[in-house]
């Protein structure tokens, strides 16, 4: 097709319902749909959703008009270590009451700083005697992101709280094992998942380096990245068009939503025509029930001289309520740029620069060139278990069990005038 | 015939001084590859390597280290990689020297081959879902 409809110099022809438009020889049917239009079709089980992956041939057969009419839904997948993910939990008060001033779980102390029996418990959180780096490269086995893992598997968590006593909470001393059955309440709240885009480490100094992004080798041996790419969510709907506050997730395996936008929520990075960022951009804070959540989806994993963190199973349905809509579905791992970082030198220094852009298609490849050279690549983030993602999404979603919401507000987007400030030191 | 072994030598404080892999490749014609060492002046130490030679050569050598004290053990330090635990990320399979554990494509899933492993421990250090693990 010559032109978009709905491209933002035209956008004006949405303000009409454009059902039976003809261009030339092609009727199109439906070229607007609703969020109401699409969950009638998934409640009677008709809706026709694809993975973003599976839509990609689709397009290419079928065309864009034909397939933005036959398309209701298109489902993203991604699955990584997100380091910025925890969940507060309300224990019940034990008899006597108590206020619960301090609270660990299996060792990992969580925040108590608010109301009686209730914590958050951070996925980055260590143990008190953890030696962390004392011994460079710790290896740290056990964390916050492992306790919600264990807790997720329902094995038994061991709970221990004190507290100064009041006349109303006069308990000073707790001990005991709970599973999260036994927990009132459970939420995941990740202040800041789902990174648009990412850096690819690299290390140029002469000595093997540890970072949260793996074993960097030293002279530029290995790089390593954190994207699933093509299937990755604000991939799909670069613009946060349809993924806004209250958009309803798949959230480590059970239902979840997203709450804002995430910390860090860039939408001014640098992008290319398509509108892909070159670099992190947007990110989410979503949430969800902890007690449908599975291990599958909800990983505690430890960084060799790093620390510990949650791998985070998302997947976001994106309908397609127009071409527009759908066209930036089509995203490939060729059109996704990622800058490699150099983790030696000048990422732990805060100074700006990186040594080139690869695509994620290279990095897929298993090596990238880098500055003449041969760099074998590694991954972060799980292409399989992205893909298994999508792949549920679109099952809970064929079978009529899973309706689309539309976002009660949108995310900042281009438009609006937010920026990432480094800290300044007074 | 060729053979081709991975072993693994121990040697007493004594013998550390002595250039024995050199032997090995002039006197016996061997092809040591170290693929891991910790040996200290003065102090007890340790070699894995995998050993490439004639029949009769290897035979010789090993009678050569025999006959210095040194002890030549079977490599039987095994890595071995736990399916269900693995994540499929692939961070160990940028890292890993002969290819053991790698990725298929375009389908992104690991797989380990124990033939290849020589154990050098970087998939047990770096796997971030600890699914790799040193089996003695």
């Amino acid at each position: 097709m010559g032109f978009n409809l709905f491209s933002k110099e035209k956008r004006f022809f949405s303000l009409f319902d454009l059902k039976f438009w003809e261009i030339g020889r092609d009727t199109i049917m439906a070229l607007t749909k609703t969020y109401e239009e699409i969950n009638e079709k998934i409640k009677k089980g008709k809706a026709v959703v694809v993975t973003a992956e599976e839509i990609i041939d689709l397009a290419k057969e079928e065309g864009i008009s034909k397939t933005a009419a036959k398309v209701d839904v298109v489902t993203t997948g991604t699955f990584g270590p997100m380091c910025s993910s925890g969940a507060f939990f309300n224990f019940g008060h034990p008899k006597p009451r108590m206020k619960m001033q301090k609270v660990w779980l299996n060792g990992v102390p969580a925040y108590a700083g608010i109301a009686a029996v209730d914590a958050y418990l951070g996925a980055t959180e260590l143990p008190e005697d953890d030696p962390c780096n004392k011994v460079h490269p710790g290896s740290f086995k056990y964390g916050g992101g492992h306790v919600l893992e264990d807790l997720v598997s329902r094995k038994p968590v061991k709970l221990e709280a004190i507290a100064y006593g009041t006349d109303c909470y006069p308990r000073k001393k707790l001990e005991t094992t709970i599973t999260i059955d036994d927990l009132n309440y459970a939420l995941l709240f990740n202040p800041r998942n789902a990174y648009q885009n990412y850096n690819v480490g690299i290390n140029t100094t002469n000595k093997t380096i540890y970072t949260y992004m793996g074993v960097l080798r030293p002279n530029m041996g290995n790089a390593n990245y954190s994207s699933a790419g093509q299937l990755s969510p604000l991939m799909n709907d670069p613009y946060y068009r349809t993924i806004g506050i209250g958009t309803r997730i798949f959230l480590g395996g059970g239902v979840g939503y997203v709450a804002w936008h995430g910390s860090q929520h860039s939408p001014l990075a640098e992008r290319t025509e398509k509108g892909v960022p070159k670099g992190g951009a947007g990110t989410l804070a979503v949430m969800g029930d902890l007690k449908q959540m599975r291990p599958e989806f909800l990983r505690g994993v430890s960084l060799i001289g790093y620390g510990v963190s949650l791998a985070v199973g998302i997947g976001i349905p994106i309908p397609i309520l127009n071409e527009e809509i759908l066209e930036y579905t089509l995203v490939t791992d060729d059109d996704i740029y990622a800058p490699v970082v150099d983790y030696g030198v000048s990422y732990p220094n805060g100074e700006p620069g990186n040594l080139g852009l690869v695509t994620y298609a290279q990095l897929k490849s298993g090596k990238i060139e880098i500055q003449g050279k041969e760099v074998r690549t590694g991954s972060l983030s799980s292409y399989p278990k992205a893909k298994e993602i999508a792949q549920i999404l679109k099952e809970w979603i064929t079978s009529g069990k899973f309706l689309l919401t539309q976002p009660v507000q949108n995310l900042p987007s281009i438009e609006d005038d937010i920026t990432i400030k480094p800290l300044v030191i007074r | 015939m060729t053979v081709c072994k991975k072993v693994v030598l121990r040697f007493d404080s004594k013998i550390v001084e002595k250039p024995i892999i050199y032997s090995l490749i002039k006197d016996y014609g061997l092809i040591p590859n170290i693929i891991k060492a910790d040996i200290n002046p003065h102090k007890e130490g340790y070699l894995v390597m995998e050993v490439t030679g004639e029949n009769d050569q290897y035979a010789a050598g090993v009678e050569y280290l025999n006959s210095l004290g040194i002890s030549i053990d079977a490599l039987d330090e095994k890595v071995a990689w736990i399916e269900d635990r693995c994540m499929q990320c692939g961070l160990c399979t940028g890292l890993c020297p002969t290819h053991a554990l790698k990725m298929s494509r375009p389908s992104m899933q690991v797989s380990f081959d124990g033939d290849k492993c020589i154990v050098c421990e970087m998939c047990v250090k770096s796997c971030p879902a600890k699914a790799v693990e040193l089996h003695f």
